[in-house]
């Protein structure tokens, strides 16, 4: 059994923006400058807004999406609680042009999978969800050294193994995806997930939100459990947290049913970043244990 | 004028001390509710005051620098790279053989944002500016611009680096200012 665990909503919020503000490049960019996690995003939120033309408006509809199946998952802390774009862009900024419905919230959380050779497995279930690929990268942990602004090159890295090992290519991936878990700490940071994962090319992520693409029956339904903005952000426990999403959307096991994913292809695909892009994660799970993914009908 | 954290966080923790021996004293035991009054909490009776040390011998002329109002970067003398913020050996070269260049000029802002939510050892200050910028010779710098409304600031403005005084801290370190046109 793998646990993930976390405890932070009890702790004061500026001891908890002190401690993660920590966890970028001590010297250079906290001891000096005072940068929090908002603030590492809000670089990238800014650097993508003034090269693709995105408004905070188009990032508020991120928001308003994992409100929306956050308020119908049980488990996720804003259970039941829905907001509107203008709510999003009225909200006060933490830094800008990072609001604070644009942010994941201090949760409390915790998430369990069972790993298992394929012998034990097929003993305890008949439905087995099948771990086909794993891409693991890192970045700089300075960001100054990074070229650009508009992408997590560890993503991407990442995300570019994982798709090597299971035969496709990193273009188009929307495609072969049933559903898909990703790393939404804030809502820049799931934009640019759509694009270092390539559901589409840089700079049209914003397209997929603006045209409510990936909602449970578009392109690519994206967080279907509320992802970290509305389910919540233990941070231990995000990534294993994931896996369990995965698994029951894979097994068509999620209630209610809104929030399932039709399920076509059967692979599903979670995209876990730590720190500010420092590493990332990108695991494909399948209910094949052999072969590549095929493609999903036209609808 | 910004005050210092210092007078400002003894008073916090003097009262937060008392408070808690009050609350020890009346109950037996050091539990309270949470910031948000929600939950209960066991505030810890063993304080630990933790500031870092920080190992900068080899990048001393750095420092050195910043007292000449001089911001330096280090030249890999084999392979010609620029390393911001300085370091003192070269991983591609993997040789320890550096020039310290004085970062000169102008940069092009690249990106910024505005700290409004601040960390808890930031709270005296009022929101400040964290810019990255791409200078001339080619590295990025990340640093504080200074402005007087953040709404002036655009991707794109030319800045240049400047070494300031850290007020109320007093220690010297380096910021952003934009270059007029």
């Amino acid at each position: 059994m793998a646990i993930g665990v976390e405890k932070m909503y009890e702790s004061p919020t500026p001891t908890v923006v002190e401690f993660i503000g920590r966890a970028g490049n001590y010297f250079w960019e906290f001891e000096n400058f005072g940068l929090t996690f908002p603030g590492y995003y809000a670089l990238y939120m800014t650097a993508y807004m003034n090269r693709f033309g995105a408004t905070e408006e188009d990032f508020c509809k991120v928001a308003v999406k994992n409100h929306y199946y956050g308020s119908i998952n049980p488990k996720a802390q804003f259970y039941g609680l829905r907001i509107t774009v203008d709510q999003c862009l009225k909200s006060r900024y933490v830094a800008w042009p990072i609001k604070l419905y644009d942010s994941s919230p201090i949760t409390d959380g915790a998430a369990a999978v069972i790993l298992a050779s394929e012998d034990l497995a097929r003993k305890i279930t008949d439905t087995p969800v099948w771990i086909r690929s794993v891409g693991v990268a890192t970045g700089t942990a300075n960001l100054s050294k990074r070229p650009d602004f508009i992408g997590l090159d560890a993503a991407y890295q990442a995300a570019e193994q994982a798709f090597k090992r299971i035969g496709i290519e990193h273009k188009d991936t929307w495609k072969y995806f049933d559903v898909a878990d990703v790393h939404d700490c804030f809502t820049i940071a799931e934009v640019m997930a759509y694009e270092d994962l390539g559901f589409v090319e840089r700079g049209m992520g914003i397209q997929l939100v603006r045209n409510e693409q990936t909602y449970k029956g578009g392109l690519i339904p994206v967080n279907l459990d509320g992802g970290l903005k509305a389910k919540g952000h233990p941070i231990g426990a995000t990534g294993t947290s994931m896996a369990v999403e995965m698994t029951k959307q894979l097994r068509q096991g999620v209630e209610p049913r809104d929030r399932q994913a039709d399920i076509y292809t059967g692979w599903a695909l979670a995209h876990n970043v730590g720190g500010t892009g420092h590493y990332a994660y990108v695991t494909i799970y399948s209910l094949d244990k052999n072969g590549s993914p095929r493609v999903k009908p036209k609808r | 004028m910004v005050m210092s954290l210092e007078a400002k966080y003894e008073e916090f923790w003097r009262q937060s001390i008392k408070q808690l021996n009050e609350v020890v004293k009346a109950t037996g035991l050091p539990i309270a509710p949470d910031e948000k009054g929600q939950y209960s909490l066991w505030y810890d009776v063993r304080e630990m005051r933790l500031r870092f040390s920080i190992s900068v011998e080899r990048i001393k002329r750095f420092f050195d620098g910043l007292r000449e109002g001089k911001v330096y970067a280090t030249k890999c003398r084999r392979c010609g790279r620029y390393y911001f913020p300085p370091q003192a050996d070269c991983p591609y070269c993997r040789a320890s053989d550096m020039d310290w260049v004085e970062v000169g000029g102008e940069g092009e802002l690249l990106t910024y944002t505005v700290i409004n939510t601040k960390p808890l050892t930031y709270s005296h200050y009022p929101d400040y500016v964290v810019a990255i910028a791409r200078m001339r010779e080619g590295f990025n710098v990340l640093a504080w611009l200074r402005v007087d409304d953040p709404k002036r600031v655009r991707v794109g403005m030319r800045v240049r680096l400047q070494v300031v005084r850290r007020e109320p801290e007093g220690y010297l370190t380096y910021e952003f200012v934009p270059v007029e046109q």
